[in-house]
C-alpha cells in the first residue's frame, strides 16, 4: 500500500520526534532512515486512552442479507462478523455480530439510571441497579451467540454471509439463577419473560429450567463493559439457545406460568412440532475459516486448515476434517481447551497437491451428537437433496469449500 | 426441664439453619406497585394483563389512517412496504398457515396481537398508543382478516375469547431439559 501524502508528512514529523528522542540513545544507521523504513505512529492521546488496531487491518462487519438488511425503511437489523479473518476463539467486541429486533436505534442508556426488575411469580419482587448486580458473586464464561439466519446457503457469496452470524465472547455477570433465588421463585412458575429496553421492548420467553441452569445477566464482555450494540449496560446470555433469546438492554425478568408467545416468540411459531423443536437449541456445528471461499491458495504445499466448532449441547469433543468431500476423515487438534457452548478452534496440517479438493469439517459434542451433512437432513425429512435444499429450523449442516486447481476457494453449494 | 430445652435448642438451630439457607444477599430494592405497573407491559396469550379500555373496527379504521399505519402498511393492508396485514386469498378450505406470516391471522391468541402492537407500533413512536387505540386497531385488523364482525367491541373480556383460526393449529416448544435431544431421531 503506497503512502498517502498526509501519511508521509506524519511519517516525516514522527521521524523528527524520534530522531530527537534517540539522539542520546543507540547509534542509528542512516540506511534505516530510507523511505522503506518503518513508519512510526505518534502516541496521540486517543491512542494512549483507548487503542485501535493497525490501519492495515481492514476486516469489518457488514449488514447481513437475511432477513434483508437494510430493510425497506433503511434499517439495519443484522450485521455479520468477518469470521474469515478470525483467529483463536474470541470475537473482538467491535466485530461481534449484531442482531436486533428492529434495528431502529441502539438505546443510549445512562448506566446509573438503568434498572433490572425481577417480578411476577416470585416471593419478593426486586429491582437491581448496575452497582447492585456487581455486588453479587460473579461468573466469567466464554459463550457463543448464533443467529438463526446463520446457515450454509446456495446464494452465499462469502463465509461472512453464510457463517458470520455467530460470535464468541468472554461474558461476565451474575447467574440469573442467583437473582431468581434472591427473589424466590414460586411453585408453578415454568417460564420467564426477558424484556429489553429498546424501542419495541423486545421480549423472549425462556423455560424456567434453562433460566435456573446457566443463564447469565452480563455487564462485562471481553474484559470491559458490554458494548452498546450488545446490550449495554446489561444483557442476558442464554447459552446454546438461538440468538434471539439473548435479550439485550435487559430491563425486566418476569416469572410466569405459561409460554407467553410475546414479541420475539411470535417469529418462532411453527405449525409442526418438528419445526418448532429445531428452532430452539443450536446443534453441533463447525466451519473451516481458513481456507474458505474468496481466498486463493498462492501455491502448492503446506497449509494449516483451521476453523471453529460450537454446540448448544455443551463442549465440543471432536472435530474431523475431510479434504476429499467426505470420503476420508481425519481428527483435527484443538487449539486451546474446548469450553461449553463456546467457539472451539480446531486445526489440522494439510499438504495441497494442486488438485481440486473438497474441504469439510464436522464436529461432535459432549452428548455425542455429530454435525450432519445436508444429505442426512434431507434423508431424515424424506425429501430430495438439490442445491436449493433448505434445512428446517437451526441449520447446523456441514459446509463444503471447493478448492479449484488454480488455488481459488469457493462455496461448493453455489 | 431438660427435654424441652434440648428441643428448643434443636428448633433454634434448625431455625437458624433455615434462616441461613433463606438469607438473601440483601441486595436490591423492592419496586413500588406503581413501578411494577409501569414496567409490566406484557399480555399473556390468554389475556392476563390486558388493561381497561375498549375499541371496535370502525374506530380502528380511523386510527389506521390518523396514526400513520396506512403509510407503511398500505391502503389495502397488503401493498407495503411494511409487512402485509391481510391474509392471502387461499380459498375457504385453506389451512390458516397458508394465509402467510401475518400477525392478526397467524397468532393462535388475539391478546398476542394486542401485546405486539402495544409495544412495537407505530414505527418511531412505539409505546405511545392508548389502550383504547390498541383495542381499536386490533379489532380493525381482526375484522379485515374475517376473524370478528365490524361492530364487535374488543376489551379485556372479549379479546381473549376471540377464536383465532390457528388456536389449535400450532406446535408448542418442547419442554426444555438440560441435555435433551433437539428432536428424537434427528441426525443432529
Amino acid at each position: 500500500m503506497a503512502l498517502k501524502r498526509s501519511d508521509r508528512r506524519r511519517f516525516l514529523k514522527s521521524s523528527a520526534v524520534l530522531a530527537g528522542g534517540l539522539a542520546a540513545g543507540a547509534a542509528r544507521t542512516v540506511s534505516a532512515q530510507t523511505s522503506d523504513a518503518i513508519v512510526y505512529i505518534k502516541g496521540t492521546d486517543e491512542i494512549v486512552a483507548y487503542g485501535k488496531r493497525s490501519r492495515f487491518e481492514t476486516a469489518v462487519r457488514e449488514s447481513h442479507g437475511r432477513p434483508h438488511s437494510p430493510d425497506t425503511f433503511g434499517l439495519i437489523k443484522h450485521v455479520s462478523t468477518p469470521i474469515q479473518e478470525s483467529v483463536g476463539v474470541i470475537t473482538p467486541s467491535a466485530l461481534h455480530y449484531i442482531g436486533t429486533t428492529r434495528g431502529h436505534y441502539i438505546p443510549d442508556i445512562y448506566p446509573e439510571a438503568h434498572k433490572l426488575m425481577i417480578h411476577g411469580m416470585v416471593d419478593h419482587p426486586l429491582t437491581f441497579s448496575l452497582q447492585d448486580l456487581k455486588r453479587f458473586p460473579s461468573v466469567t464464561r466464554l459463550h457463543f451467540i448464533e443467529c438463526a439466519a446463520n446457515r450454509p446457503s446456495v446464494e452465499a457469496k462469502s463465509i461472512q454471509e453464510s457463517h458470520g452470524m455467530t460470535s464468541c465472547a468472554e461474558w461476565t455477570g451474575v447467574l440469573l439463577s442467583t437473582l431468581l433465588k434472591e427473589a424466590g421463585v414460586k411453585g408453578g412458575a415454568s417460564w420467564v419473560i426477558a424484556e429489553g429496553n429498546e424501542e419495541v421492548k423486545g421480549t423472549s420467553s425462556i423455560p424456567m429450567e434453562k433460566a435456573m441452569e446457566d443463564c447469565l445477566v452480563c455487564y462485562g464482555m471481553n474484559g470491559e463493559a458490554v458494548r452498546p450494540e450488545q446490550g449495554y449496560p446489561v444483557r442476558l446470555l442464554v447459552p446454546g439457545f438461538e440468538g434471539i433469546f439473548n435479550v439485550k438492554w435487559l430491563r425486566r425478568i418476569e416469572a410466569v406460568d405459561k409460554y407467553y408467545m410475546t414479541y420475539n416468540d411470535y417469529g418462532h411459531l411453527r405449525q409442526s412440532e418438528t419445526d418448532a423443536a429445531l428452532g430452539y437449541l443450536v446443534g453441533p456445528k463447525s466451519v473451516i475459516t481458513y481456507p474458505c471461499s474468496n481466498m486463493t491458495l498462492p501455491d502448492k504445499g503446506h497449509y494449516e486448515i483451521s476453523g471453529l466448532a460450537w454446540s448448544g449441547n455443551g463442549a465440543i469433543t471432536r472435530v474431523e476434517v475431510s479434504t476429499d468431500g467426505g470420503r476420508r476423515w481425519q481428527d483435527a487438534e484443538f487449539r486451546g481447551t474446548p469450553q461449553r457452548m463456546a467457539h472451539t478452534r480446531f486445526a489440522i496440517p494439510w499438504r495441497w497437491d494442486g488438485s481440486e479438493s473438497m474441504l469439510m469439517s464436522r464436529c461432535t459434542d459432549e452428548l455425542g451428537k455429530v454435525q450432519p451433512s445436508r444429505a442426512q437432513v434431507a434423508k431424515f425429512f424424506g425429501v430430495p437433496l438439490d442445491p436449493s435444499y433448505r434445512v428446517p429450523g437451526r441449520d447446523n449442516s456441514i459446509q463444503t469449500w471447493r478448492v479449484a486447481s488454480d488455488g481459488s476457494v469457493h462455496n461448493a453449494y453455489s | 426441664m431438660r427435654i424441652p430445652r434440648l428441643v428448643s435448642i434443636i428448633v433454634l438451630l434448625l431455625w437458624g439453619g433455615i434462616a441461613i439457607a433463606q438469607t438473601s444477599y440483601g441486595i436490591g430494592s423492592t419496586p413500588t406497585e406503581e413501578e411494577m405497573l409501569t414496567m409490566d407491559i406484557d399480555i399473556s396469550p390468554t389475556g392476563e394483563g390486558l388493561p381497561e379500555g375498549r375499541g371496535n373496527a370502525k374506530e380502528g379504521a380511523q386510527l389506521y389512517m390518523t396514526k400513520g399505519c396506512i403509510v407503511c402498511h398500505g391502503v389495502t393492508l397488503k401493498e407495503g412496504p411494511a409487512p402485509r396485514l391481510l391474509k392471502m386469498d387461499k380459498g375457504p378450505d385453506a389451512d390458516p398457515w397458508e394465509f402467510g406470516k401475518i400477525l392478526p391471522i397467524r397468532s393462535p391468541y388475539a391478546p398476542t396481537v394486542w401485546d405486539y402492537i402495544n409495544r412495537a407500533m407505530p414505527l418511531g413512536a412505539e409505546g405511545t398508543l392508548t389502550a383504547n387505540e390498541v383495542y381499536s386497531l386490533v379489532a380493525f385488523l381482526l375484522y379485515k382478516n374475517e376473524v370478528i364482525e365490524e361492530d364487535e367491541i374488543m376489551n379485556a373480556q372479549s379479546l381473549p375469547k376471540v377464536k383465532m383460526p390457528n388456536r389449535e393449529n400450532w406446535a408448542p416448544l418442547p419442554d426444555y431439559k438440560p441435555g435433551m435431544d433437539r428432536l428424537e431421531g434427528y441426525p443432529y
